[in-house]
């Protein structure tokens, strides 16, 4: 079997299990599920322990739909990095006619969508994308900078069997908006912090430099420059395969990307830096599903006592 | 006659790499120092593609290779030169 296949196999192995403990809810779409409620209570679970690390930092809580401003979207250059990822949402909006049509179109198993028009509504990429925004309405930051904790699903449509990869998942974010300095310092504490909650959590991991999936050629340009510049860091815990682990916690340096686009100003002026820790719950989830077993109330007391206390 | 430094600067003036004017920065000026961002250096290469009907290579798609007039000028000249001996 080709290395390509197995990993396949393996990926296809873990879901079928994940789905016959009745972890995972299959829904008919490759990267689509839904979740059982043990499989939501260790990710709750997991949500307060990251809380207990970064909760007394002051962050401001906010909490968005999975879905943006498409003009903020428009924005953000999304499009320029991962036009292949974007999830966009059409409604119809047409007459009586257009609706007979589209009926005829159903009943005949013919393709409706095209008559489909975009909303002012996108799905959301990244649980940060909401918030730069809303900071930048704000005018300038104080002197110390801004700190937000945020949580949301989030869309990529990159349909796989590996349910590590799912297009529908959330991410926790810290982000961090300031100096250059205040969002460095900041981004090292994750580092240091993500290890020593997930090396708690006895699964085996790794940290490293990473880029983020630019596409085509000029991605891949995007994608050097990234790596050159160590401007994203992941933490790695191999779930369905050890040569291609897979990335459950990422620490980004956008250096002064957002700050730019959105216009955010530091106290003295200057255009905003900002980084953000983001932690895959439905990854974590997974890796420790895989490594400690599908009953939970059978995993080692250690992690039980990290995450349920 | 245009030289090849005139025509990336041609490119660079034409395309809005720069907050700045081109004409203000030495060849060896740090272009990125100078306010080129990721995704306009994207453009730059498109664009530097383009007026000299080449293609990067991966090798050189990184960001030394666009850092001052200079390292374009030493990349296209290395690509032109190839093409030449092609």
């Amino acid at each position: 079997m080709s290395a390509d296949a197995s990993l396949q196999a393996a990926q296809a192995a873990f879901r079928d299990d994940l789905i016959a403990h009745g972890l995972l809810i299959p829904m008919g779409v490759d990267g689509l599920y839904g979740r059982s409620g043990v499989f939501e209570d260790v990710i709750e679970r997991f949500n307060d322990l990251v809380t207990r690390h970064g909760g007394n930092d002051g962050a401001e809580i906010m909490r968005f739909p999975p879905a943006i401003n498409r003009q903020h979207f428009e924005e953000s250059d999304y499009l320029k990095s991962f036009p292949q990822l974007a999830g966009t949402i059409h409604s119809f909006m047409g007459n009586d006619r257009d609706h007979a049509a589209l009926i005829e179109k159903l009943l005949k198993k013919e393709d409706w969508t095209p008559g489909q028009k975009a909303t002012q509504v996108v799905m959301t990429p990244a649980a940060c994308y909401p918030l730069y925004p809303v900071l930048a309405a704000r005018g300038h930051l104080p002197a110390n900078g801004a700190l937000s904790d945020v949580y949301s699903y989030c869309f990529r449509h990159e349909p796989s069997i590996d349910p590590a990869r799912m297009q529908l998942f959330r991410q926790r974010e810290y982000v961090r908006v300031g100096t250059p300095e205040q969002v460095m310092a900041f981004r090292q504490l994750w580092i240091d912090r993500g290890q020593a909650i997930m090396s708690a959590l006895d699964v085996p991991l790794t940290v490293d430099v990473a880029n983020d999936p630019f596409f085509g050629r000029a991605g891949r340009m995007l994608a050097v420059n990234q790596r050159d510049q160590t401007l994203k860091f992941e933490l790695l815990i191999p779930i369905t395969s050890t040569e291609k682990p897979t990335a459950c916690l990422s620490f980004n340096y956008h250096q002064d990307h957002f700050g730019h686009v959105w216009n955010i100003r530091t106290h003295d002026g200057g255009t905003a830096h900002t980084a953000c820790v983001g932690f895959g719950v439905e990854r974590i989830a997974l890796a420790l599903f895989k490594y400690h077993g599908f009953d939970v109330k059978a995993w080692p007391q250690a992690v039980r006592q990290q995450l349920w206390g | 006659m245009t030289t090849v430094t005139d025509k990336i600067r041609e490119v660079i003036r034409e395309g809005g790499a720069l907050p700045v004017d081109i004409a203000t920065l030495g060849d060896t000026d740090d272009l990125y120092a100078a306010g080129l961002t990721s995704h306009a250096t994207v453009n730059l290469m498109l664009g530097l593609e383009e007026k000299f009907d080449i293609e990067f290579p991966d090798r050189l798609l990184r960001r030394r290779t666009f850092e001052s007039v200079a390292a374009i000028q030493a990349a296209i000249t290395e690509l032109l030169d190839e093409k030449v001996a092609a």
